[in-house]
């Protein structure tokens, strides 16, 4: 992507929680993802907010933008589903804190 | 003509969410007021009727035949299929295919897992490789499902995973888009390109089915 590793805040394999940032408007992370825990699967590029765009603000900045991939018996607390179960969702970096952070642990 | 505010809501939107919705003459109430925007733009020169042509036959024209040449190819040739995974979007422009997302992840079945594909907050979908989404995939039944009881909706369309195999559910919730690659069935191996491209449907390509 032309954008050094070094620049970024996550890495795959990175634990991290999805932070509930209470916006309002067009916001691409669902509810059902905020305040879960998950890993860093991959960086997809550095892409415009859509927070932003939907108001017409065009001009930026460009936000990381990882893939990130969680348990579904954490995202729905339940234990029938099988462990081996899955989902990967993009969620922008602002969306992001780290565990290994006194915020993230909160 | 019937306005919108004029339109009575004796039916309820939720249970089929149909993509057209007519009145009993005919009137469609979003092609009323697209017709009624476009003489806008067009009265005031932002916009001409040749170029609203151009687009519709720009979203109309790709569809599920492009994701099955990828997907055949892929199957053919290990080289493609390695690229394919590891750029998706590269390695579908490097067959002529143009594709207009930002980019193409390309997720594997196998023996072991297998990948579904929906987007809980709208529609988004490969629509450059696989033309407009099914209505079901659009459906809020399926969005919300998709993600809370996969297996079950998975069972629904036939496909029973068996509990040891792996299950991957992405949701196209920002920027990039999902292609499943199927596994090839066995019969695949001895066939043409265009006889493998006759295997792959867009629910495979979903990954609805396996």
């Amino acid at each position: 992507m032309g954008i050094a590793a070094c620049d970024r805040q996550f890495h795959p394999g990175d634990r991290v929680k999805v932070r509930h940032l209470g916006k309002a408007g067009h916001v691409r992370i669902p509810f059902y993802v905020r305040g879960k825990r998950g890993e860093i699967v991959n960086f997809c590029g550095r892409y415009l907010n859509p927070e932003d765009l939907a108001v017409g603000n065009t001009s930026g900045p460009a936000i990381d933008l990882y893939r990130v991939k969680f348990a579904q018996r954490d995202l729905w607390l339940d234990k029938e589903i099988p462990e081996h179960d899955y989902l990967v969702i993009e969620i922008y970096d602002h969306w992001l804190s780290s565990l290994e952070s006194s915020e993230g642990r909160r | 003509m019937m306005s919108s505010s004029d339109h009575k809501h004796d039916h309820f939107h939720e249970d089929h969410e149909s993509l057209v919705v007519e009145d009993d003459a005919g009137n469609l109430e979003g092609q009323i007021i697209i017709d009624a925007l476009q003489d806008v733009l067009v009265t005031r020169g932002l916009l001409t009727a040749p170029e609203v042509l151009k687009e519709i036959e720009k979203l109309e024209s790709p569809g599920v035949h492009l994701g099955a040449k990828i997907v055949a190819r892929a199957w053919s040739d290990p080289d493609y299929k390695a690229a394919l995974l590891k750029n998706g979007k590269q390695a579908i422009g490097d067959i002529g295919i143009t594709v207009g997302e930002a980019q193409i992840i390309v997720v594997e079945n196998t023996k072991k897992t297998h990948n579904l594909i929906t987007c809980t907050l709208c529609s988004c979908y490969p629509r450059s490789i696989l033309g407009q989404p099914p209505s079901w995939y659009i459906s809020k039944a399926y969005r919300a499902r998709a993600v809370r009881e996969p297996r079950k909706v998975l069972a629904e369309f036939g496909t029973v995973l068996p509990d040891e195999m792996e299950l991957i559910v992405h949701d196209s919730n920002a920027d990039m888009r999902y292609l499943v690659l199927p596994e090839p069935p066995e019969r695949a191996l001895d066939m043409n390109g265009t006889e493998m491209e006759a295997l792959v449907t867009r629910d495979r390509l979903i990954g609805v089915i396996r």
